[in-house]
């Protein structure tokens, strides 16, 4: 049947550098990944509730009860209220590891990297391309929260420059917790597990840091470990590019992460991603090398 | 088969794969000449999907070498996948993107131009019954649609060697007898075709070579006649009504068969190899009758897979007791 086989128009395949074919197959992932998103527009609203209603129980059930080292006392419960919004962005962001990890064990699941493996393609460009498109997902995800930050009273008090520079930090942010995800992904068994235990590493990560509450209160092991939590530093960031309250101890905060918050998040985020980007492509690649 | 291996499509040689203490494939050789179908039949486990998986670059064989359109597909399966399609066991297709989009994407990455991938994708479209529902999201497709985008999936890049891993498992016939018209269309076309199946119906109907294989190891190939003639002709099937009669039942049966008949105790089913067509039948009833022997159903039926087996290696099909490396976990893990 000629309609199958003989081409009718030129379809000899276009020649580019390989770093080129990665950023193009890279781009062609993402861009159905996102097409996902739009398709499935409950997955994205049920991802936005469970930071909606932290917001709002953090904000008026804990509010009062949580004093904030620095802040104007008189401030009360509006402080924390200030304070705990930049925290959710944080563990929000955080969490975009989790579509990774259940988003590539369900492909893997149902085949469908099997197809991209099939294809002539760049190794690399179904992890590029979920990982940027999880990244960039968190775009929208922010905006809701910093909307419903708004309603319980968060404010921006430094400009729309350093607001812009605190979004990308935790849009980067998102892109790192997205390899290491993706890494984890490749691992797991099957969709469920990953669902499940694939996510585990993310709470003891979120809530081993100044996301809710400020550091100061904390006994001295997990301290530590909060202070060099690149979380914590990324929250830091963003409460100091936001101009809200930072929890910072009259004595200053004497670690170099916290005194350096956004430049150790961002040493953090490329480290990681060096890390896991090789990691994560090594195990996609190892059974075609 | 006469392995002309310099010039052939597929060629393997003793290839092996374990996974884990499974030895999924067990020194394999194929060769599948341009333009020809070779069907890979055999049950769950016997090692057709490795042996595809190892063909089409996704595994890596633990040892043996193969060579894919001339091209080695260990040491170069970037080239190999240029010149291969792929449809698996499932249909290997985003649900949620439209069938267009699917075709698109996968146009795409085989980094075809635009213009041609926009043109192929309604080509395939058309040519698989897919327009009506091409911006609908292949989620709403029936599991014959799915198995079809995959295939064009498959077929974007025009590949001269096209992998079919059990294309028409769990579909319905009527699925199936559109799957095979589709196959044959390509294979008239001069499309190289490797056709794994479980059903000797299939590979009956697609392929012009078929190759039995059983826990990882080739122990038949030939045309289907061949192998037919080995496995003998035509399978009449008895159901005794009483079980005490099975031993009588086979032994009348002895006049009108080629070879033992094999008895089945619970189903009280006494299965024979005949030839000779239908004349058999009303032998074999004069025969029963002549014992006495009552019976509920008398059958007369081509060979199945489970006759091939049990011709060719004494055990039947499902005995086998390696599980088939298809599932999502051995897709994700035992292969890294």
């Amino acid at each position: 049947m000629a309609s199958i086989t003989a081409p009718t128009v030129a379809m000899q395949p276009k020649s580019r550098p390989a770093i080129g074919w990665l950023l193009h197959d890279g781009m062609v992932v993402a861009k159905r990944n996102l097409i996902q998103t739009v398709r499935v527009p409950e997955a994205i609203f049920f991802s936005l509730v469970q930071p909606v209603i932290f917001v709002l129980m953090f904000a008026y059930v804990f509010g009062g009860a949580i004093p904030i080292p620095g802040a104007d006392p008189d401030a009360g419960a509006q402080a924390y209220r200030e304070f705990l919004v930049p925290g959710i962005f944080g563990q929000t962001v955080a969490f975009a590891a989790a579509s990774s990890t259940v988003g590539l064990a369900e492909d893997l699941h149902k085949g469908i990297i099997d197809r991209f493996r099939s294809l002539p393609m760049a190794p690399g460009a179904v992890l590029f391309g979920r990982t940027a498109a999880d990244a960039l997902r968190q775009i929208l995800v922010l905006v809701v929260l910093s909307l419903t930050g708004l309603v319980v009273g968060w404010r921006i008090h430094n400009g729309a420059l350093s607001a812009i520079g605190a979004y990308a930090l935790l849009v980067l942010f998102a892109y790192t917790v997205a390899w290491v995800g993706a890494w984890v992904g490749l691992h797991m068994p099957n969709p469920e597990t990953a669902s499940t235990a694939g996510l585990i590493w993310i709470f003891p990560l979120t809530f081993l840091s100044n996301a809710f509450v400020p550091l100061a209160g904390m006994p001295p092991v997990i301290k530590t470990i909060a202070e060099w939590n690149p979380v914590s530093s990324l929250c830091l960031a963003c409460r100091e590019l936001f101009g809200n309250p930072t929890g910072e101890p009259p004595g200053g905060w004497n670690v170099w992460s916290l005194d350096h918050a956004a430049l150790y998040t961002v040493l953090s985020c490329v480290v990681v991603i060096a890390i896991f980007s090789a990691l994560a492509v090594r195990t996609y690649r190892r059974s075609t090398g | 088969m006469t392995p002309s291996t310099a010039d052939a499509a597929i060629h393997a040689e003793g290839l092996v794969k374990h996974f884990g203490d499974v030895k999924a494939v067990d020194g394999l050789d194929l060769t599948v000449p341009y333009g020809t179908v070779v069907g890979l039949l055999g049950p769950n486990g016997a090692g057709k999907t490795t042996t595809v998986r190892i063909l089409a670059t996704l595994l890596r064989a633990d040892a043996g070498h193969a060579t894919v359109a001339g091209i080695d597909v260990a040491s170069k399966p970037d080239a190999v996948r240029r010149s291969i399609g792929l449809t698996g066991q499932y249909a290997a297709i985003d649900e949620y993107l439209t069938g267009r989009e699917n075709l698109d994407m996968v146009g795409r990455l085989y980094h075809l131009p635009s213009a041609y991938v926009k043109k192929r994708a309604d080509e395939l479209l058309e040519r698989f019954a897919l327009s009506d529902a091409a911006d609908r999201p292949a989620k709403t497709y029936s599991g014959g649609m799915r198995r079809r985008l995959d295939l064009s999936a498959s077929l974007m890049a025009t590949p001269a060697i096209l992998f079919l891993d059990e294309p028409t498992t769990g579909l319905d016939p009527r699925s199936r007898l559109q799957m095979w018209e589709v196959i044959n269309d390509l294979v008239a076309d001069g499309t190289t075709v490797l056709l794994t199946t479980q059903y000797l119906e299939e590979a009956d109907q697609l392929a012009q070579d078929i190759v039995v294989i059983d826990r990882g190891k080739v122990i038949a190939h030939g045309t289907s006649d061949e192998l037919k003639t080995q496995v003998g002709g035509d399978r009449l099937e008895i159901v005794v009504t009483a079980g005490s009669e099975l031993g009588a039942a086979a032994a009348s049966l002895r006049a009108v068969s080629d070879g033992d008949a094999t008895i089945d105790d619970d189903t009280r089913r006494v299965t024979a190899p005949v030839s000779g067509g239908s004349t058999v039948l009303v032998d074999a009833v004069r025969s029963l009758d002549a014992a006495g022997i009552k019976i509920d159903d008398l059958v007369l039926r081509r060979p199945t897979l489970d006759d091939v087996f049990l011709t060719l290696t004494g055990h039947a099909a499902e005995e086998v007791a390696a599980p088939a490396p298809t599932t999502g976990r051995r897709r994700g893990r035992k292969e890294a």
